[in-house]
């Protein structure tokens, strides 16, 4: 009877293993509230946007904001049609993906099928590189190098001066070519080897396989990562700041200076808008518009992956 | 598309085209595949040339020692270094932490599939991809004015940055954990080891060098970003390194672009120099996360 108890006595967990279990507990309760945290990043964006923008609703009709064509909010007496910005973004959008696009797939089609391993010793470590310079250092260069040099000698349509969209979307379209060959060369390694094989056993050369089996079968990744450099372009501003002017004409010529969402809140920014006044309102509601377009566009690129995957084996 | 429809197509491609004409096309398409490469080793090339060529006059002791002055041959960026330095640690610093603990509870703790798993996952591909102006609104909004109020210092850059590089320093976190072989950690269960014993003397010792590599890459980011410190007040004249988190401050991204936008020749090439400084900083930091990563290459 008494080595029974005795033995029962023994089972119950001894104060030490309860302090244990205690501390389990409670590290784990930190630790999905430290993760939890990051929660609270996205809340505050999205607080942080909605008051101010409700605000800026409040004296600025909609009907003044998508129906004229004049942006001076900065100005006495200000102006507030944003569709100089908008066509200032997606001319900037533009001009970067028309580069970034095609240039990130043909070196993700030269990394998959052509080159040798010395030459992806070189080339993989270059791209690393010229992903990891610093948005400014681009725009110093948009503005010394790409404007005078590029743009203005390769836009024969009109006069290209000192700043201009086309100099900034050439230049966010090299920025970003580094991401869009990674993610486009990520999508191509998840292509079956066993379809490539078989491409060549049927005699196609490295030309067709690349364009006839690896893209197509790539596609959803490639388009994901298209949309995914649309959203970058869209959101990047020290280049445009610096490059693209701080004017927003209401012009489709991109060899002239524009203004993007991102590079006004930039350039809004430089000047201290006092709390509450228009001017600094002008901020967040710019700022919300860049805010659901980058969104929407990241959210339909994960849609992308995941809806039209080609799922293979 | 199945393997029998590229069958089809390349067989009817083999019958009604000359192989001449194949050969053409394939030499065009390798042309232009050489074409993007070139455009991306060329722009890494001249970019660098080019910040070479005109800041090289400026690359001088004076350079990293002096405080901004309105003669450009006085001017330097000494107060941009330490800006960058305070600033750059605390993120780093701050973000690491969270990123651990986020990282740990989702690889070692949370189920996979559980729903607040996927929450927080979902969160952080939402974060990487908000553009980096938003988190300087975001700390306009909360930290520099309402909420925190901490004016524009130290302070406030290091929340926003510290913001902004997480989602980066989390998924490499994450990737590190993942790499840690489940041997490892049942081994130490076996010896009869609570989760948390096997987490911090087994897993986490197994993953310093994954997740160093990982926070390096964070902390480079932090170091070149611009955007939101415009918003932050980090493009103003400072004259002192700062002293606290409550100082003044501005950051080298910040006075490149102020020298940048500058007229004057000469302030240019205090920017182009003010670059060279920001790309050795980021080259020595790259460095060290290479030297950790082939340091500590393991195979399970």
């Amino acid at each position: 009877m008494n080595t029974a108890i005795n033995a029962l006595n023994e089972l119950q967990p001894s104060g030490r293993k309860l302090r244990q279990q205690r501390t389990e507990r409670v590290i784990r309760v930190v630790l999905a509230c430290i993760a939890a945290s990051g929660m609270l990043i996205t809340t505050g964006v999205v607080v942080a946007l909605v008051r101010p923008t409700v605000q800026f609703f409040q004296s600025v009709s909609i009907g003044e904001f998508l129906g004229t064509t004049q942006w001076f909010p900065l100005y006495e007496p200000p102006d507030f049609g944003v569709w100089p910005l908008v066509i200032g973004t997606f001319s900037v959008m533009l001009v970067a993906i028309t580069i970034a696009v095609p240039g990130g797939l043909g070196i993700a089609f030269y990394l998959n099928q052509y080159a040798s391993n010395r030459v992806r010793r070189v080339l993989k470590p270059t791209l690393e590189i010229l992903a990891g310079v610093p948005t400014v250092v681009f725009g110093f260069f948009a503005i010394s190098f790409i404007g005078p040099n590029v743009a203005a000698k390769i836009w024969i349509f009109s006069d290209v001066g000192f700043y201009s969209a086309l100099s900034a979307g050439i230049t966010v379209g090299l920025m970003i070519l580094p991401m869009m060959t990674t993610l486009a060369e990520d999508a191509m390694a998840a292509v079956p080897k066993s379809l490539v094989e078989g491409a060549y056993a049927l005699g196609a050369t490295k030309r067709e396989t690349c364009t006839g089996v690896i893209f197509p079968a790539a596609l959803s990744g490639i388009i994901a990562a298209g949309v995914i450099a649309m959203s970058r372009a869209i959101g990047e501003t020290t280049i445009v700041l610096l490059a693209a002017g701080s004017t927003a004409y209401f012009s489709f010529d991109i060899g002239q200076p524009m203004q993007t969402m991102a590079s006004f809140i930039g350039f809004a920014g430089l000047g201290d808008q006092p709390t509450g006044s228009t001017g600094y309102l002008t901020i967040f509601a710019v700022g919300s518009m860049l805010f659901v377009i980058t969104f929407g566009l990241n959210v339909l690129s994960r849609r992308i992956v995941t809806r039209f995957r080609e799922v293979y084996e | 598309m199945s393997t029998t429809v590229v069958a089809d197509r390349y067989s009817a491609d083999l019958k009604d085209s000359t192989s001449a004409s194949r050969k053409r096309w394939d030499k065009v398409f390798l042309g232009g595949l050489w074409l993007s490469t070139l455009v991306a080793v060329l722009t890494l090339v001249v970019l660098i040339l080019n910040t070479l060529l005109r800041g090289y006059t400026r690359l001088n002791f004076a350079l990293v020692s002096n405080f901004p002055s309105p003669f450009p041959e006085d001017a330097g960026i000494q107060a941009a270094i330490f800006g960058s330095i305070w600033v750059v640690v605390t993120s780093g610093v701050v973000s690491l932490f969270i990123a651990m603990g986020t990282a740990i509870y989702l690889e070692e703790f949370a189920d996979p599939r559980g729903r607040l798993n996927k929450l927080i996952t979902l969160n952080i591909q939402t974060l990487a991809g908000v553009p980096s102006i938003v988190f300087g609104i975001l700390g306009l909004a909360f930290v520099a004015r309402g909420w925190l109020g901490w004016g524009f210092s130290v302070g406030t850059a290091s929340v926003v940055l510290t913001m902004m590089v997480l989602p980066v320093m989390i998924v490499s976190a994450r990737e590190a954990l993942k790499a840690v072989p489940s041997s490892l950690r049942e081994g130490a269960y076996a010896l009869g080891a609570t989760k948390w014993q096997a987490i911090s003397k087994q897993v986490l010792p197994a993953a310093v060098p994954g997740i160093a590599t990982g926070s390096i890459l964070g902390v480079s980011r932090a170091l070149g970003e611009s955007a939101p410190l415009i918003l932050l007040g980090a493009l103003a004249y400072v004259s002192s390194n700062p002293t606290g988190y409550d100082s003044d401050y501005t950051v080298l991204p910040l006075v490149i672009l102020k020298y940048t936008q500058e007229a004057q020749e000469e302030f240019q090439a205090v920017g182009a120099a003010a670059i060279i400084v920001l790309l050795l900083l980021l080259v020595t930091l790259n460095m060290i996360a290479i030297v950790i990563r082939d340091k500590s290459r393991k195979s399970w």
